[in-house]
């Protein structure tokens, strides 16, 4: 099975980077606003409570997030597209274990997520950004990263094989870029003034990841927000990986 | 009436009745302005305490200039997107054949740009004010931010028309997206210009949209302030992607 998971995978891979239009998105796109909200929004560390002095720290969190959105374009539209042009269907006739597809294609986008993820590290520090948690915190971040694309990944996986329609995976990116923007991505909660909003931000799970992330960056080795953070982005992942395994069954029925 | 207003009615009319019969259409251009108004105001009220930050009418009015404007220029964009589009199925070099005087084409276009403005204006003020935001200046003050509002349509809508004339295909969406995007968000989105820090207090400084948006934000507040440089930028703005569009309109018809 690991021969065609490997397979898979590299066909995954290739199959984004090959596409430039595919990968540069998911990696400016979330830099451009670090740039610009982290110039914008400096003003904001004088608030009294805010947790940096540097808003760059602050707010470079956000592309762990931003970019596995893409991958959940990524991952959701390529098993869409195999649906839509038969592969799966051919494959159903293969004596292919069908776990290997999911997890081939996951590993895939996982390995552009992580290309992505060493990229947002760079440019960050290359840029001043300091890690409150040290060395060890790069690699607690690389991996809270890792699920937090697998989680998305595997729900855009879910979307395209229970839809088979990459215009209704399409479809879901903005429902998941209203929850980033109605999250704590901005100010910490406890700053956020409008008491509606702090509220929608604190039942949105979004809020979790990005304090999971931000904690290593700007607090140190924070157990409750690393543990919510690392917590809510395995249950997504599980529910992203056991309902899109279950589609998969279903689409390929050998009939 | 003139075969101008003839046809630049009825390319509008045409436009604005694809728009408001196919929610797909219409629906992204009021709901994204009411999710960023959301989000900037909710999420970001705590900045109204930064020391220095002292707008009259507080953090929600602040950031309902930027939004109504970033709106007013979106409703520009998609405008361009529905010139590529219609270039696309054919129906726009059918056009260019029928109309005897092509630039009421454009001028059509504009106005469908004028009336989405129209749409999404009247929707974000509504609920800017259901609410709660406080609104300082006089009547005369909020006539003269839609003014303001309707000059930034038009001039984003300028410039997409000539970029979808020029290139005549949908994916060059992208092309007219990203610069008004980058325009608008190197501005002084969040916080006034004396709070903005480092290389984006440079380019904010250099912006033309910075005046247009703090001129905005002074009609908002009622703050007096001497609007006329914004609106010699807004018409320079106007005059400018008015004469790009039409380089773009010959380009189209040369291509035929």
């Amino acid at each position: 099975m690991s021969g065609q998971v490997l397979e898979l995978a590299r066909r995954s891979l290739l199959q984004t980077l090959r596409q430039p239009a595919l990968v540069v998105p998911s990696i400016v796109f979330p830099l451009v606003l670090v740039a610009v909200t982290s110039g914008g929004l400096e003003s904001a560390t004088s608030l009294p409570g805010f947790p940096s002095d540097s808003y760059l720290d602050f707010i470079i969190a956000v592309p762990f997030i931003q970019g596995p959105l893409f991958a959940m374009i990524n991952a959701g539209s390529s098993l869409a597209r195999d649906v839509e042009t038969g592969f799966l269907k051919r494959l159903a006739m293969t004596p292919m274990q069908r776990a290997a597809l999911l997890i081939g294609q996951l590993a895939g986008v996982m390995a552009v997520a992580l290309l992505s993820s060493l990229v947002y590290l760079a440019v960050g520090f290359a840029f001043g950004m300091h890690m409150e948690a040290g060395p060890l915190g790069v690699v607690a971040l690389l991996a809270l990263a890792m699920l937090i694309a697998l989680a998305f990944a595997s729900l855009g996986a879910l979307v395209g094989l229970r839809s088979g329609s990459g215009e209704a995976v399409q479809g879901f990116f903005p429902l998941f870029f209203v929850l980033l923007f109605l999250s704590s991505m901005y100010l910490p909660r406890p700053l956020i003034e409008q008491d509606w909003f702090r509220t929608v931000a604190t039942y949105n799970p979004v809020s979790y990841l990005i304090e999971g992330i931000r904690s290593l960056i700007v607090t140190g080795w924070d157990g409750e927000a690393i543990l919510l953070g690392f917590g809510v982005a395995a249950a997504m992942a599980a529910l992203g990986v056991f309902g899109a395994a279950a589609a998969l069954r279903t689409r390929l029925v050998r009939t | 009436m003139t075969r101008f207003a003839q046809v630049a009615l009825a390319v509008a009319w045409r436009s604005l009745h694809n728009i408001l019969t196919t929610p797909a259409y219409l629906l992204p251009s009021l709901i994204f302005p009411l999710f960023f108004f959301t989000a900037f105001a909710g999420g970001l009220s705590g900045l109204g305490q930064v020391p220095g930050f002292d707008f009259p009418s507080g953090y929600t009015a602040f950031q309902f200039v930027f939004v109504l404007l970033q709106a007013a220029a979106f409703g520009g964009v998609f405008t361009g997107f529905g010139i590529a589009a219609d270039f696309e199925r054919g129906f726009a070099s059918r056009l260019l054949l029928a109309a005897p005087n092509r630039l009421a084409i454009l001028a059509g276009y504009a106005l469908v740009g004028l009336a989405r403005t129209t749409m999404v204006g009247a929707l974000l003020f509504a609920v800017a004010l259901v609410t709660g935001m406080r609104v300082g200046g006089s009547g005369v003050d909020v006539v003269a931010l839609i003014a303001l509002a309707y000059l930034v349509a038009l001039a984003a809508g300028l410039f997409a028309a000539g970029v979808a004339m020029r290139t005549r295909t949908i994916q060059a969406g992208p092309a007219m997206q990203m610069p008004v995007f980058l325009v608008l968000f190197l501005a002084p989105v969040y916080v006034p210009l004396d709070l903005l820090s480092g290389w984006l207090h440079a380019v904010a400084s250099a912006n033309p949209f910075t005046p247009l948006i703090e001129t905005g934000r002074d009609f908002i507040s009622g703050s007096p302030a001497p609007a006329g440089t914004a609106y010699l930028i807004a018409a320079a703005l106007v005059a400018g992607f008015g004469w790009w569009a039409v380089r773009g309109l010959r380009r189209a018809e040369a291509a035929g």
